[in-house]
């Protein structure tokens, strides 16, 4: 479904992608992990069509990303949720009002079948009650559901997360990765998460890629990712570079 | 050596921004004239750029015609002229200062936090969410503001001259002693339906001028003025100078064109 063939970015001279390739089939979730300021990020901005590559390309269903303009752009983001590392919820607008906003937008449904279709993913959110609250009334985690709920409301063939736990403590951190989890049972969407939660990342993905001075150094699936000798792989998981080294080689 | 790269570089970046800059007004003016319209935002655009505006252009359309007042009445009586002082004030308020002023005020007041606004949705990824939505941020954000610009700078700059006037009524014919029929009469008799057309031209156009600059520096925030908090602390100051700059280089070509 999602195909990235030798993917170059770079920013002022600094390489931050340096030829990715990967392949996500449909209904699978696939975590990408690397150091920070790695290009992760900077990938998922790719699929989605907001940062054209210097070389290479993204394919969803064989369409080129970079090329898409005007309605075709538009249809693909149609089939696309993006789950913000900030959340990026609209500020002047109330949590019921930002989850609505879509649906008000691209959908020709009345106003109670909105209500109810809201309500309903605020309540598998667990933001029941607090509809009225703005965003910068709500705590990060808060923000998070929500803008998880705004991602799912329109049933997105495709996720995409940025980070959905940073800057949140373990508990609801764990809980957003369940509810991702439980999104996907209930929806099958094609994901990619951005994420440093490991080992809990295993848990809810079908594959995981290690990104690493702008390539794919490792992809598989958990079991195969944790049992993987190279050192970068052990040092993420929590083994020292050195010893990790050592034993590889 | 390394100056004439700097020189380059800076040029080629200024070039660059200009560049950006015309291209954003193109889109802004073709996403105005083609539908949807998004017709409550206009509505809220207009409320914020016109009607919150009109304090301060009662204010400073008030006191700024008890100036005119002041001063005419100080050199029309050195000549023995002081029956022309509701020409005077009527003639510089409508041409020129109504237009002007109105478009300083407009542009502190709205300009800097139209750009504040769209800075900090652009730092905090809102257009982007926007865009993913698969929804025109133009549509949104510059479209309401353009049409909102066009409609409320007209209507301010009617209010500043007649308040203006007003005042240098009390200053001329209620303090001074010049006569109040004279003041209307004379103003009636050299007062030109042309200069009227001449100060709404120019309003419009610094309508567009103050938008086009406020939208484009808080929309590329990040790109043309540095990232976060001092990003959009940079654009909002940029887009305040570079407007008022441009109303007053603009104000100075359109005279010459209606002259």
């Amino acid at each position: 479904m999602i195909k990235i063939t030798d993917l170059h970015k770079s920013f002022d001279g600094n390489r931050v992608l340096r030829g990715i390739s990967l392949e996500i089939k449909k209904g699978e979730v696939i975590a990408l992990i690397g150091r920070s300021g790695g290009g992760k990020s900077v990938l998922l901005k790719h699929v989605s069509g907001l940062m054209k590559p210097d070389r290479g390309s993204v394919f969803i269903d064989g369409k080129d990303v970079a090329t898409l303009k005007g309605r075709g752009l538009m249809a693909l983001r149609d089939r696309l949720g993006f789950l913000f590392q900030g959340g990026a919820l609209f500020d002047s607008m109330t949590v019921y009002e930002n989850v609505a906003f879509p649906l008000e937008e691209k959908t020709n449904w009345d106003h109670e079948r909105i209500r109810e279709r809201v309500l309903l993913e605020l309540e598998r959110v667990g933001l029941s009650g607090a509809e009225e609250k703005y965003p910068s009334q709500i705590s990060g985690g808060m923000v998070k559901r929500a803008a998880l709920a705004r991602a799912l409301v329109m049933d997105p063939e495709i996720m995409l997360f940025d980070e959905p736990t940073t800057g949140l403590d373990p508990i609801i951190g764990h809980a957003i990765l369940n509810l991702i989890h439980s999104c996907h049972r209930r929806f099958s969407f094609t994901g990619i998460i951005v994420t440093h939660e490991i080992p809990k990342i295993f848990e809810i993905v079908d594959r995981v890629a290690l990104i690493h001075e702008g390539v794919v150094l490792i992809e598989g699936t958990p079991e195969e990712f944790i049992s993987s000798t190279e050192p970068m792989v052990k040092a993420f998981l929590g083994e020292p570079m050195e010893e990790a080294g050592g034993e590889s080689g | 050596m390394l100056g004439v790269r700097k020189l380059g570089e800076g040029t080629l970046e200024y070039v660059g921004q200009m560049g950006a800059m015309g291209m954003f007004l193109l889109r802004s003016v073709l996403y105005t004239l083609s539908p949807p319209l998004k017709f409550l935002r206009v509505l809220k655009q207009i409320r914020f750029i016109g009607f919150q505006s009109m304090v301060v252009i009662l204010l400073t359309g008030s006191f700024s015609g008890m100036v005119l007042g002041f001063q005419g009445y100080y050199s029309l009586s050195r000549f023995g002229s002081d029956a022309f002082l509701g020409p005077m004030v009527g003639l510089a308020l409508i041409k020129e200062l109504g237009p002007v002023i109105t478009a300083l005020m407009v542009t502190g007041r709205a300009g800097s936090a139209i750009a504040a606004e769209i800075g900090v949705m652009r730092i905090s990824e809102q257009i982007d969410a926007l865009e993913l939505m698969g929804l025109n941020p133009y549509r949104y954000l510059i479209v309401p503001n353009l049409l909102a610009g066009l409609i409320c700078l007209p209507l301010l700059t009617a209010v500043f001259d007649v308040v203006g006037i007003f005042g240098g009524y009390m200053i001329g014919v209620k303090l001074l002693g010049v006569s109040g029929g004279t003041y209307f009469a004379e103003m009636a008799n050299y007062v030109e339906m042309q200069d009227v057309m001449e100060g709404i031209y120019k309003s419009l156009s610094f309508g567009v001028i103050i938008v086009w600059v406020s939208c484009f520096k808080g929309y590329f925030t990040g790109i043309f003025s540095g990232y976060g908090a001092e990003g959009v602390s940079k654009a909002t100051t940029q887009a305040v100078v570079l407007s008022s700059v441009l109303v007053l280089v603009w104000d100075y070509f359109m005279t010459s064109l209606l002259f």
